[in-house]
């Protein structure tokens, strides 16, 4: 029997266990004996002209290094001038440059809070603070543009040299001829808030420049990307730089590659020629490292009266904040996604992107889709809530049915396989739909303080976007008859030494405990593209399965020399891992003869695999939450998912994907949000302030085990890494708003606390509109 | 600053600055660096360990506060034999960690919970580990895996 789709437990495990993972702040290697701490000296402002800097008091304090400011920036060449016409995009550019150029270190303006302006190097850490303290910067202020409003009104310019604070526009949605003929239609503004990604561990990079050559190692979801980004920035030769990703404390997207705080860490070490480690604090963090979401919606839909939507409109503005990183690329996802699993004929979408005094906006688990996921599942609410039917009900109605995929959506993405009505109904029933709706009724009629409700979220995402990047993967047979595979994906918690092994293992019968997997070194493994939206098992994965058929191949030739048999006449025994002639056991020969018998150079082979396209896994969420209508308090009682992603390996780290997102889906939706005030300082800078989601704040999820295979590769798998965020935010938003919805209550923003809840009733036990209660804070 | 702490069993001494965080103590003077630091308010236990049996977060202790008193980390959980204890074994059947970054705090304050209530509801068990962040496994298997190790599991009623 093959090891796949069975439940393994993780390879990774005991050393994370007992001794802790290596993660960069822990690397005791040899190269950093002498290791310096990096601290920087960042903006406490959000929007300012820098007039002056004073780095005398802090060079001579107690273990300074050195304290190094943009003056010393000498040894970079300059970017190069804006080109023509660049100055507003149309397109998707990551990131901008021209007018938009993000500098490494602050230059003559500060535009976010957390902006780095100088550094400090030290012996220890704790110097570092002290002397951080000790540089002076004169500050002249500038008015703060904060939020998509005051960026679009206001005569405050980010970037001098532009015209507007809209970066990138895209696409108009005006035309209200696609509603003629509905006969209920409902528009309104919904916010989709910034969020913090905060991995556990934040930001942290080691560099040692000697002899011409850097090593960096660096907590990232992609070394070889950031060997890329570092030779650019630095004017280096690829080959001079090796980049090591150790492990890695949790990314959720704001690790893609690397930013300038990080690049800034090799450029010093160069610089000073000492080794430097660099670890942020998590108030560093909090206002460092990028930030999520931070769309302002404007959803209109419209249909018939019995159910079926006939139009729907979604017109986004992105706030990137003080520079335009991945931020500008956002909505291109979410408006190719915007109609979710839904036939409906007539869509239109646009987009905006706008710059603020705030932290820069890049991608976070689901970047882009569960935006679009929370607009339409929102829409489809207010438009069952307007035609006065069962939301489930408008979701069946309008579900793409199975016998039409592939299908192509009016935006453009085709959907490669899917059974979105049986993922819905198989929800409805593990929940108990028709009782918790019948409980519902119970407890409006009695009048209860503490109401229930019940929320849907079906959705469709799509998965290894740039799946045309492909991935890569060598895997050798080792004459002692282990295996090493190394991986262009990186790992950073979702297991990918267990998965990779089992792959390994089910092709070639090796046990799992003999393959070892190898990732994120850029001198073991020159060639790779990394872990991000979802892409690791369907094209890295693919990769090393595709990689093990290919050293089977070799292997069977081999074999076959050694037996003096026909090729044709042999077979592989999975199970025991031996070649022998069909049937005959007397002719076995194991692995570690066949290798051996191979020589050096023998069972080796490199796969570069690129996906056909991406895949769309889907499903349905529903949420059921308890609000107490006198505080206010809303909080989540159940959650049922169906997440199908395909084909699934290991239904073990499946489900751990799928628990991980649902909790930060949930977290969205109740409790989490970046908050600054006017002036642009921001007002949840730490985790006492940040209310990222803890263990009492959830209950135990219940999971239905859903598997529609894709054809796009040969495993038949899709990604489940964003499932969780993408269907758990509106499913818990939707039954927060449907608990108090018999008091006149139609929408609330996110996060639903109890402030914004408790306006919300208010609002419409008065026979209020609550459009506005969005704003309470 | 001269602080004396029993690491796991053995005598750790050492010359430190007045304001050595014991987190740091562990770390950079034990060299035992599975205990981390994932913020500076005491919000996240990353840094949990055990002093004298009870559970701390690290970051908000003094060296010089544990001086001559015992500290145990994850390191030192494992038997000399190097055999898991129940907790950690617990986490891996149940798969109850994902990044790693969080577990060896997680860890401790299991052990601790479990401690101090053998048979605790799940309700409980959440409420316990409130102070213990976790950004990977939405504390679903975390939960699972405290229940399952607890000793007095069996004598638990069925929820």
């Amino acid at each position: 029997m093959s090891i796949l789709g069975t439940r393994v437990v993780r390879t990774e495990d005991p050393r994370l266990l007992t001794a802790g993972g290596t993660y960069v702040d822990d690397l005791r290697v040899p190269e950093l004996s002498d290791v310096a701490r990096v601290t920087f000296v960042r903006s406490p402002v959000a929007h300012a002209r820098i007039t002056g800097m004073d780095t005398g008091a802090a060079r001579q304090a107690p273990g300074v290094v050195a304290v190094l400011t943009i003056q010393d920036m000498d040894d970079l060449t300059p970017p190069p001038p804006p080109e023509p016409g660049s100055e507003v995009s149309e397109g998707a550019p990551l990131p901008l440059g021209g007018p938009w150029s993000e500098p490494l270190l602050a230059v003559d303006r500060v535009r976010y809070v957390g902006e780095p302006v100088a550094m400090v190097l030290t012996d220890d850490s704790y110097q570092g603070e002290d002397a951080a303290e000790l540089v002076s910067v004169d500050y002249e202020p500038l008015p703060a543009v904060v939020g998509i409003g005051s960026a679009l009104q206001t005569e405050t310019l980010l970037f001098p040299d532009t015209e507007l604070n809209v970066c990138v526009t895209s696409g108009e949605a005006t035309d209200d001829a696609i509603f003629e003929g509905c006969d209920a239609v409902v528009e309104r503004t919904i916010v989709n808030q910034r969020l913090a990604p905060m991995p556990m561990e934040g930001r942290a990079a080691a560099a040692r420049f000697a002899d011409g050559k850097l090593t960096y190692w660096v907590s990232t979801q992609n070394a070889q990307i950031t060997r890329f980004i570092l030779a650019g920035a630095l004017g280096m030769d690829p080959g001079t730089i090796r980049v090591i990703a150790p492990d890695v404390g949790g990314g959720f997207g704001a690790k893609v590659g690397i930013d300038r705080d990080a690049i800034l860490i090799a450029w010093a070490a160069r610089r000073t020629g000492r080794a430097l480690r660099w670890v942020e604090t998590r108030s560093e963090n909090l206002v460092g490292m990028t930030h999520g979401r931070a769309q302002e919606q404007t959803i209109k839909i419209g249909g018939t009266r019995d159910g079926r939507v006939l139009a729907y409109r979604l017109d986004v503005v992105q706030d990137t904040g003080a520079y335009p990183r991945m931020g500008g690329f956002l909505p291109f996802l979410t408006k190719l996604m915007a109609v979710g699993p839904y036939d409906i004929p007539n869509v239109q979408t646009a987009s905006r992107v706008v710059v603020t005094n705030t932290t820069p906006i890049s991608a976070y688990r689901g970047a882009g889709r569960p935006e679009a996921t929370a607009a339409i599942e929102r829409a489809i609410d207010l438009y069952a809530a307007e035609i006065g039917m069962d939301p489930a009900e408008v979701r069946r109605k309008n579900l793409i049915p199975p016998d039409k995929f592939p299908y192509t959506t009016p935006t453009g993405a085709t959907y490669d396989t899917g059974d979105y009505a049986t993922a819905l109904d198989k929800v409805l029933a593990a929940a108990g739909y028709g009782e918790l709706r019948a409980e519902q009724a119970r407890r409006r009629e009695r009048g209860d303080v503490v109401q229930l409700g019940i929320g849907l979220a079906s959705y469709v995402e799509i998965t290894a976007a740039d799946a045309a990047a492909g991935e890569t993967a060598r895997l050798a047979v080792n004459g002692d008859g282990t295996a090493t595979v190394y991986t262009g994906s990186s790992a950073h918690g979702q297991g990918h030494h267990t998965a990779w092994a089992m792959l390994v293992e089910s092709e070639l019968g090796i046990p799992m405990d003999k393959v070892t997997v190898i990732h994120g070194d850029t001198d073991l493994i020159p060639e790779g593209v990394g872990t991000y939206a979802s892409r690791s098992l369907q094209l890295g994965g693919v990769a090393v399965h595709k990689a093990a058929l290919d050293v089977k191949d070799q292997a069977r030739r081999v074999a076959a020399d050694m037996i003096e048999a026909a090729e044709s006449d042999l077979e592989l025994d999975t199970e025991t891992g031996n070649w022998q002639v069909r049937g005959d056991p007397g002719t076995r020969r194991t692995w570690a003869e066949v290798a051996t018998h191979a020589g050096a150079d023998g069972l080796v082979a490199f796969v570069q695999y690129v996906g056909g396209a991406p895949t769309f896994p889907f499903g349905t969420h529903l949420a059921v939450a308890e609000v107490d209508t006198e505080t206010g308090k809303a909080r989540l009682i159940r959650h049922v998912t169906v997440d199908d992603a395909g084909t699934v390996v290991s239904p073990v780290l499946a489900e751990g994907q799928r628990h991980g997102g649902i909790a930060q889906g949930v977290a969205q939706a109740l409790l989490e949000e970046m908050v600054y005030d006017a002036d642009g300082n921001p007002l949840t800078g730490t985790l006492a302030d940040y209310a990222a989601i803890s263990a009492a704040e959830l209950p135990s999820f219940e999971l239905i085990p859903s598997e529609t295979p894709t054809t796009i590769n040969p495993l038949g798998v899709k990604g489940i890494g964003e499932a969780g965020t993408i269907g758990a935010t509106p499913a818990t938003q939707n039954a927060v708003i449907d608990a108090v919805s018999y008091l006149g209550v139609t929408h609330i923003d996110m996060p639903t606390t109890p402030a914004r809840v408790w306006a919300a009733i208010s609002a419409g036990a008065d026979g209020r509109d609550n459009t506005e209660n969005g704003e309470a804070q | 600053m001269k602080v004396t702490v029993t690491v796991n069993g053995s005598q750790v001494e050492a010359e430190v600055a007045d304001r050595t965080l014991l987190v740091h103590f562990l770390r950079d003077v034990a060299n035992l660096t599975a205990t981390n630091v994932g913020c500076d308010t005491t919000s996240c236990g990353a840094c949990t360990v055990l002093l004298d049996g009870k559970s701390v977060k690290s970051c908000t202790v003094l060296a010089a506060q544990a001086d001559g008193r015992e500290v145990t980390t994850v390191e030192g959980l494992t038997d000399g034999s190097g055999e898991m204890h129940p907790v950690q074994r617990a986490f891996r059947a149940e798969h109850a960690l994902q990044c790693g970054f969080c577990t060896p705090g997680m860890v401790m304050a299991s052990v601790s919970l479990l401690d101090e209530n053998p048979s605790p509801t799940e309700e409980e068990v959440r409420s316990a580990l409130e102070g213990n962040l976790c950004r990977c496994t939405g504390y679903h298997n975390i939960v699972r895996a405290v229940l399952a190790a607890a000793p007095g599991a069996s004598e638990r009623r069925p929820s």
